[in-house]
């Protein structure tokens, strides 16, 4: 067909021949770019595409002459142009990822890490998207720090303003900083580009946590399809033969212990089928396990309490004022979390020996006990900081009086009551400065990550690199092995530092509203502490003994980060919707709600009719049915999923038992033919013409199989070893020494 | 891309772009660890496309390689003649499909045919045996290594002929979760 084109000049093609040649050209084009994916030799792959290429530039001319040879043209090269981009860009973005080479180091020796790139991009676009807003804020147009009373120090408090000790606690300079909220000002537009301030605020808030929201749902969207869904019951051997082994084992340790785990798994499974389960003592079981569950509680439950004691009490000193307590008391709430983060999961792996639960099952426990741990103090402390909240909010109302009367006696009796005076010019430290809430909960979760962050090295250098250190230098004079026996290099816990990534997040989006500057931080925190742990894993850990993970996907630690972005935007969102700003601090000083700024922009910068569509649109009567009409929908779609798996299941088993008679009925046809012919040979058929098909032949070749036609998955010959045969497919024929299996064998 | 390699011409960078899921730089690399293996006998200049091949027992010492237990079966699959002597074009494709970006339904392909040790399209007893005594390093005992490949073909086995074709091995390994290393 190619010589047969090519033969004719271009110009006299008819519009059907120029049809096909688009096609066949389309064709070669889909073919170079799916090249990748076929499963050929490599010295066929390139024979291919150069052949492919060569047709596709002889003929796009060809194809291009006509009416709309430019358009076309033009296309061709926009293509050609995208491609190259797109490769390009691969190439940039594959030089881009950070700790490349640090990282598979670290996975051929550890279970891999890859999928926390993902939160990683969500980690890093926050804080670019907020320090934008900041850079903002200051370059373009803000007024700089003195200009005014929220961005100065007071008075009162200039003098020890740059004492570590009061800047380590986030007090000082570093309050009136743009590090929190009660810096920025609430002026509606500034600067001569008019940009508005409290609304990009308030919108680069609301997005970042959106943006979050998507990513999560993405990566867990696209961890899903991968899944492929399905019972996961039905190919237990074959899935533990073939899927165990870890390709990206590269070091002898690490092979040497998931060999171990592979026998240890075939021999539990091999138990288990062996025998059925006699469950004696099943009631003794289900008493201890209840009895761990209360003991779970109840530690909970302690620590719950403990929290709010000590929160109750660093309230009681901050009233007493701070200086005239020890350094932990002044720390005693973040200490104490810090502390009961570390012991408690300790406490519950102790707990959980009275389990006797499989492995796998014990971990997602183990886990789940964690997150409630957590969740349960992260939440006690917001509840302390609302009391506290309101404690300033009380305050503010006080000093909102006391500035009325503190304006007149500047005045101080030289003026009546209605004549105007030009005002009196006062220092912005001078000013009595209303206790902003925003910022004291911006500081309070500040110093939270720190001294998490704290905790977190000071454990990592104690009890990773203390711990080898004594290990491997007391071993020479102590009486028991220390390497083998107790305390021994300790492990490194994939799933314990996940979680920690995961809560360190949580703690982060609750705060973020406040203290923008927050998400910047973090990632500074976390360049350390891959640097940090980097290291320690190296030179102080030794894998797991056990090597599984808590999940046959990364989809459990995804729905985990979700829950925790969930929960820990719920604060925030309820402080913006409830609770009144500040008057005098912050970008929405002066209103009534913060999302009044949103009401604001739409009246004055939108045309009216917009005003009145928003709000029909968010009218209770209209919200509430939608709402009612999505859960309904999430509830058919829910019942229909199920359908489908129920129906996939039922599909599968005909397939087996479709393809066993098939199979039978081939077999059958085949062993009639061979009689057939066996007869027929001697009256008809000569040896080598065929018009007796299929049996014949198939007596004379080496192996028989059973001839399902061939589809279009079957698997490439092996390379070289092709011998062409006259069969359709690729059926070949190994060593003649296979003789033929007669078909009275088969079953 | 401003940088002067030349190792390889710019048409045959684009053409194994094109042909393995490799970026230019990892393909360069990659062009790097074929060298070490074998200093003396890979040229540095590819831009003639010289025939060498470098021997199994070469390749096998790579670390990625040495702890797998199916390293051998892994390297034969992907040579030209079967014994597992590599060429470069060779080399850069068994990576390529062994890459985290190659797709599910390409790795099935190759796994198959590295699991089918006597290389008969099909998975039998025997190649099933092999696969389990180098996963558990010969740690089970006969009855139980026959116990494990008894049920894995009777999980897997569609049409009954008592041992895996590629339709029943496609079949079993796409839901499995862990299917991707």
């Amino acid at each position: 067909e190619e010589e047969k084109v090519g033969e004719e000049k271009p110009e006299v093609l008819s519009p059907e021949e120029l049809e096909k040649l688009k096609e066949e050209v389309d064709e070669r084009k889909k073919l170079i770019s799916t090249l990748r994916g076929k499963p050929w030799p490599m010295r066929k792959k390139l024979l291919t595409l150069r052949e492919s290429h060569e047709f596709v530039e002889k003929y796009e001319g060809a194809l291009g002459k006509g009416k709309s040879r430019k358009l076309y043209a033009y296309k061709v090269m926009m293509l050609k142009k995208w491609m190259k981009f797109q490769r390009d860009f691969e190439n940039f973005k594959t030089a881009c990822v950070p700790w490349e080479m640090k990282i598979k180091e670290i996975e051929s020796k550890y279970v891999s890490y890859l999928f926390l790139l993902y939160p990683c991009t969500v980690l890093l676009v926050l804080p670019g998207c907020l320090l934008f807003f900041n850079l903002a804020e200051k370059a373009l147009m803000g007024r700089p720090y003195g200009s005014m009373p929220r961005k100065t120090v007071p008075r009162a408090d200039e003098a020890n303003a740059m004492d570590f000790a009061v800047l380590w606690d986030f007090g000082g300079y570093a309050q009136y900083s743009v590090l929190f909220y009660g810096y920025y000002n609430s002026q509606r537009a500034i600067g001569w580009l008019k940009f508005r301030m409290p609304l990009s605020y308030f919108l680069v808030g609301v997005g970042t946590v959106a943006y979050s929201y998507m990513v999560v749902i993405r990566t867990m969207a696209r961890n899903a399809n991968e899944d492929g869904g399905g019972d996961n019951n039905s190919f237990n051997f074959s899935w533990k033969m073939f899927t165990s082994w870890d390709y990206l084992i590269g070091n002898p340790e690490t092979a040497d212990n998931k060999f171990a785990s592979i026998t240890t798994s075939f021999k539990e499974a091999i138990l288990e089928e062996q025998e059925s389960r006699k469950d004696d003592n099943i009631h003794l079981t289900r008493f201890l396990r209840v009895l761990a569950n209360f003991l779970v509680l109840c530690c909970l439950a302690g620590s719950g309490y403990l929290i709010y004691f000590v929160v109750r009490r660093s309230q009681k000193f901050a009233l007493e004022g701070l200086e005239s307590h020890s350094w932990w008391e002044r720390n005693e709430v973040n200490m104490v979390m810090s502390l009961l983060g570390m012991f408690c999961p300790m406490l519950f792996d102790v707990i959980s020996a009275l389990e006797n639960y499989h492995p796998r099952i014990a971990l997602q426990w183990q886990l789940g006990r964690i997150f409630a741990l957590f969740l349960g103090n992260l939440y006690t402390f917001i509840i302390a900081l609302m009391d506290e909240i309101n404690l300033k909010r009380e305050e503010e109302e006080v000093l909102k009086l006391n500035m009325t009367i503190w304006e007149a006696s500047l005045y101080n009796g030289t003026l009546g009551a209605n004549s105007t005076a030009p005002p009196i010019t006062v220092h912005p430290a001078d000013i009595p400065r209303g206790p902003c809430w925003e910022t004291m909960v911006g500081q309070e979760f500040v110093r939270l990550i720190v001294s998490d962050t704290m905790t977190t090295y000071i454990t990592l250098l104690i009890g990773d690199f203390l711990r080898a250190v004594l290990v491997r230098f007391l071993n020479y004079c102590w009486c028991w092995d220390l390497e083998a026996g107790f305390p021994s290099y300790s492990e490194f816990d994939v799933s314990g530092n996940v979680l920690g990534l995961i809560f360190n997040q949580g703690m982060i989006w609750m705060g973020a509203f406040y203290a923008p500057c927050l998400p910047a931080l973090n990632v500074l925190r976390l360049h350390v502490s891959m640097y940090l742990q980097c290291w320690a894993v190296m030179c102080c850990n030794v894998p797991q003994e056990r090597v599984f993970k808590a999940s046959g996907s990364n989809n459990f630690y995804m729905a985990m980060l979700l829950v925790i972005l969930f929960l820990s935007t719920l604060p925030a969102i309820y402080t913006i919707v409830t609770i009144p700003p500040s008057f005098d601090c912050g970008p929405f000083s002066g209103k009534s709600r913060m999302f009044d700024v949103i009401q604001e922009t739409l009246e004055s910068d939108f045309p009216a009719w917009f005003g009145k569509v928003f709000s029909y649109a968010s009218n209770p009567g209209l919200v509430l049915p939608f709402l009612l009409l999505m859960v309904l929908a999430i509830y058919y779609l829910q019942s229909t999923s199920k359908s489908y798996k129920q129906a996939n299941l039922e599909l599968k088993k005909k397939l087996q038992t479709v393809s066993r008679t098939i199979n039978k009925v081939l077999t059958l046809i085949q062993y009639l033919l061979y009689s057939l012919c066996g007869t027929c040979t001697d009256i008809v058929c000569p040896p080598e013409s065929t018009p007796c098909k299929g049996g014949e032949h198939r007596a004379h070749q080496g192996k028989s199989d059973h001839q399902i036609p061939p589809s279009a998955t079957s698997p490439p010959a092996p390379r070289g070893h092709r011998i062409p045969g006259p069969l359709p497919g690729n059926q070949w024929q190994p060593a003649p020494s296979v003789q033929r299996v007669p078909n009275s064998q088969r079953h | 891309m401003g940088n002067k390699q030349t190792i390889f011409t710019d048409e045959q960078l684009d053409a194994y772009q094109d042909c393995t899921f490799f970026t230019r730089k990892e393909i360069l690399r990659l062009h790097g660890r074929y060298h070490e293996l074998a200093p003396h006998l890979v040229p540095m200049d590819y831009t003639n496309e010289p025939d060498v091949t470098i021997p199994l027992a070469l390749i096998v010492s790579m670390p990625e390689l040495n702890e797998n237990p199916f390293r051998n079966r892994i390297v034969e699959s992907f040579s030209e003649d079967g014994a597992g002597n590599l060429s470069f074009n060779d080399f850069v494709d068994m990576f390529s499909v062994l890459s985290e970006t190659a797709p599910r339904e390409l790795k099935a392909i190759y796994a198959f045919k590295i699991y089918d040790f006597n290389v008969d399209n099909f998975l039998c007893k025997e190649d099933l045996e092999k696969t389990l005594n180098k996963l558990t390093r010969e740690e089970l005992s006969p009855e139980e290594v026959t116990l494990v490949c008894e049920k894995a073909i009777e999980e897997a086995d569609l049409d009954g002929d008592s041992k895996l074709s590629f339709a029943d091995f496609e079949n079993m390994i796409t839901r499995a979760p862990d299917f991707l290393r």
